[in-house]
């Protein structure tokens, strides 16, 4: 695999509430070669978003508060890095999707002024070649140019997203952060922005950062995928080998809730519980009182990341460590 | 889906031409183009025989387009309108309908009741009634809009930035805010004035201080509501600094209520005007200040009636028209407040 663009080691993030510490993201490791696109996993609240606000540098704060890890970016860690040099990064090189495209547009801006104003911030052009790009950007996203003149509300869902994917991409970025971006839009439009996201990934050689909780986009276009319960990377590998061999029990669970189409079920299997209060985050490893082969460790130890087979890590004490050492 | 059971379609990941290796012939670019082509010109694709026919889209309205739709509707709103705009046209075109100057004295034919000469009678130096509201109207228009501009202005910036930033700038910002709330508004414009000392721009700047805090009360909470809202978070994603965040996507959302205030604002600011220049302490004359003219009027209540009845019904439209004209927008801005 080509070259490391980015590289998040350690990195811990949490949110500082009356309630008390919510640990969002906890050491979490990952890395993405140029061109690559990792899916990241997980329920609501597992800290997902979080992650991704993280590279960017917009954890809220206060509450939040990143702890502790580096990302390094191109070899830069962006931790260090001053707000205003941020600022170049955001949207230049490094963009992001959010989850629902009804919010985020700005309803008093055309939609080629949203798009321009990337441009306008990042490259040196004047206002009206900006917009001429713009509107290149917007008939890369499949919507008629002369549409830009419109305001948000007079598009659809679907057509909002590729509004906001146009926006992403119209700079040209290295790393694109797509935090659920087919949540909000029912399956046909889903399928059609996701075979956009990918087709225009391939084209501008983007790497890419792929937040959901749908297995089945993940099948569809990730390379490597990051399983989180609450804050935690439970299981890192590949899309194949994660699909074809699912190693830590709550992985499994996911693929057990999926109904199966060939047999006759007539009631979903899903995890047994819920995902326990953020801040009371039991002790051991989290899914422990979940999880269906939990052991007597299981409730006092935090398991640690074990590399299982090549590029395949998992972090559950049954796959011992000694094991598998080479 | 199973992990053993996988779709092969999906998980095809094999390697595909990249755009900037295609020359414009590809037949994977043609595939492409056409299916844009489809998307973006219906009819258009060539050597094709889509039945497509190209339906013009229903007219679209901007956000404005439709405030205005129903403010129209509105009937008090129209009146208000009306009143406002007669008072715009007498302000501009005050040297064509007054038949008189403001100062011209006729010492000769003084507190003359209405007459055919002078529709609205003479005052107390023998000068034309009907000249001296028409006139009138431009200086209370100029006060009107000026102070309120001014509250506006600094209102607003103190409201995003207490808003924006919140924390103890906004508290800072807003205790100062409910100092200025606590003495009651036509107090603290007699106060400013009374330091200030007489004159038109004295008046502005003492009406305009007075009514700061509203505007940054009002800009404030909107700012408030505003902040956190997703298209906010994508514009410091696009890498957007706060400045602009501000001004291009927080203030224009929250344009609404200012509007509103804002006209509601004028009437108050003029009434106020009117009110110091009663007491003495706004314009003085001989310059015609409608709330001069009643103060000069007071003392000739019983035997000359017209010079307070006219000036007063003057105010009194002004402010009528532009209340309606407040209300009607609050309404057509946000239909849901009405109920």
């Amino acid at each position: 695999m080509a070259k490391d663009l980015l590289k998040v080691k350690d990195l811990s993030i949490q949110y500082n509430t009356d309630e008390g510490v919510v640990k969002a993201v906890d050491n979490m490791t990952f890395e993405i070669g140029v061109g690559e696109t990792i899916g990241i996993v997980g329920e609501t609240g597992a800290g997902k978003t979080t992650t991704a606000l993280g590279i960017m540098q917009l954890v809220p704060s206060p509450p939040g508060q990143i702890v502790q890890g580096e990302i390094f970016f191109k070899g830069e860690d962006l931790l260090k890095k001053k707000e205003e040099e941020m600022r170049k990064i955001r949207g230049n090189k490094i963009s992001m999707i959010f989850q629902d495209p009804m919010t985020s547009l700005n309803p008093v801006m055309t939609t080629e002024d949203q798009v321009a104003e990337v441009i306008l911030l990042h490259q040196e052009v004047s206002q009206k070649e900006a917009l001429e790009k713009a509107r290149d950007m917007i008939e890369t996203v499949g919507i008629p140019r002369e549409r830009g003149k419109e305001y948000p509300h007079q598009f659809s869902g679907g057509m909002r997203q590729r509004i906001v994917i146009a926006i992403a991409l119209s700079c040209n970025p290295e790393l694109l952060i797509a935090d659920e971006p087919t949540t909000a839009l029912d399956v046909t439009i889903q399928a059609q922005v996701l075979k956009l996201m990918k087709r225009l990934k391939d084209e501008f050689e983007t790497s890419m950062i792929m937040i959901t909780h749908d297995l089945g986009v993940v099948a569809n276009i990730c390379d490597k995928v990051a399983i989180m319960y609450t804050g935690y990377v439970v299981e890192y590998a590949k899309v194949r080998d994660l699909f074809e061999n699912p190693l830590h029990p709550y992985t499994q669970g996911l693929f057990g809730s999926i109904p199966n189409v060939e047999e006759d079920e007539k009631r979903l299997n899903p995890i047994k519980g819920l995902m326990p209060d953020p801040t009371e985050i039991p002790e051991g490893c989290p899914f422990n009182p979940r999880c269906p082969k939990a052991m007597d460790i299981c409730r006092k130890v935090l398991p640690d990341r074990v590399e299982v087979e090549e590029g395949h890590f998992v972090n559950c004490h049954l796959y011992p460590a000694e094991e598998y050492k080479k | 889906m199973s992990p053993k059971n996988e779709n092969k379609d999906l998980m095809d990941r094999g390697k595909k031409p990249k755009a900037k290796d295609l020359t414009r012939d590809d037949a994977v670019v043609k595939n492409y183009q056409s299916q844009t082509e489809i998307h973006s010109r219906p009819g258009a694709v060539e050597g094709k025989d889509l039945d497509v026919r190209t339906i013009e889209p229903p007219k679209r309205k901007s956000q404005w387009a439709e405030v205005w739709k129903r403010l129209i509707k509105n009937k008090a709103a129209i009146a208000g309108m009306i009143v406002i705009v007669i008072l715009l046209l007498t302000a501009i075109f005050a040297d064509f309908i007054a038949p008189f100057h403001y100062e011209t004295q006729d010492l000769q034919n003084v507190r003359m009741a209405p007459n055919s000469d002078n529709w609205f009678g003479t005052d107390n130096f023998g000068r034309d009634i009907f000249s001296r509201v028409v006139y009138g109207s431009r200086i209370s228009i100029q006060v009107g809009f000026i102070a309120v501009g001014v509250a506006m202005i600094v209102g607003g910036i103190l409201g995003s930035v207490s808003g924006y930033y919140s924390g103890r700038i906004d508290n800072v910002i807003m205790r100062l805010m409910d100092v200025l709330l606590a003495i009651p508004g036509i107090l603290l414009a007699i106060a400013i004035a009374a330091a200030l000392g007489p004159g038109l721009v004295n008046v502005m700047i003492a009406v305009g201080i007075a009514s700061i805090p509203r505007y940054a009360r009002i800009v404030r909470a909107s700012v408030l509501s505003l902040r956190d809202q997703e298209f906010v978070e994508a514009a410091r994603a696009v890498g957007a600094n706060d400045f602009r965040i501000i001004t291009k996507y927080i203030l224009p959302n929250c344009m609404a209520p200012i509007i509103v205030q804002g006209t509601l604002g004028v009437a108050e600011a003029i009434l106020a005007a009117a009110g110091l220049s009663f007491i003495g302490l706004g314009i003085q004359p001989p310059i015609p200040e409608w709330g001069a003219m009643l103060s000069t009027a007071r003392i000739y209540l019983r035997d000359a009636w017209w010079m307070s009845i006219f000036p007063g019904l003057a105010i009194m439209f002004t402010i009528f028209g532009l209340n309606l004209l407040g209300d009607g927008l609050r309404d057509a801005l946000d239909p849901r407040l009405k109920g």
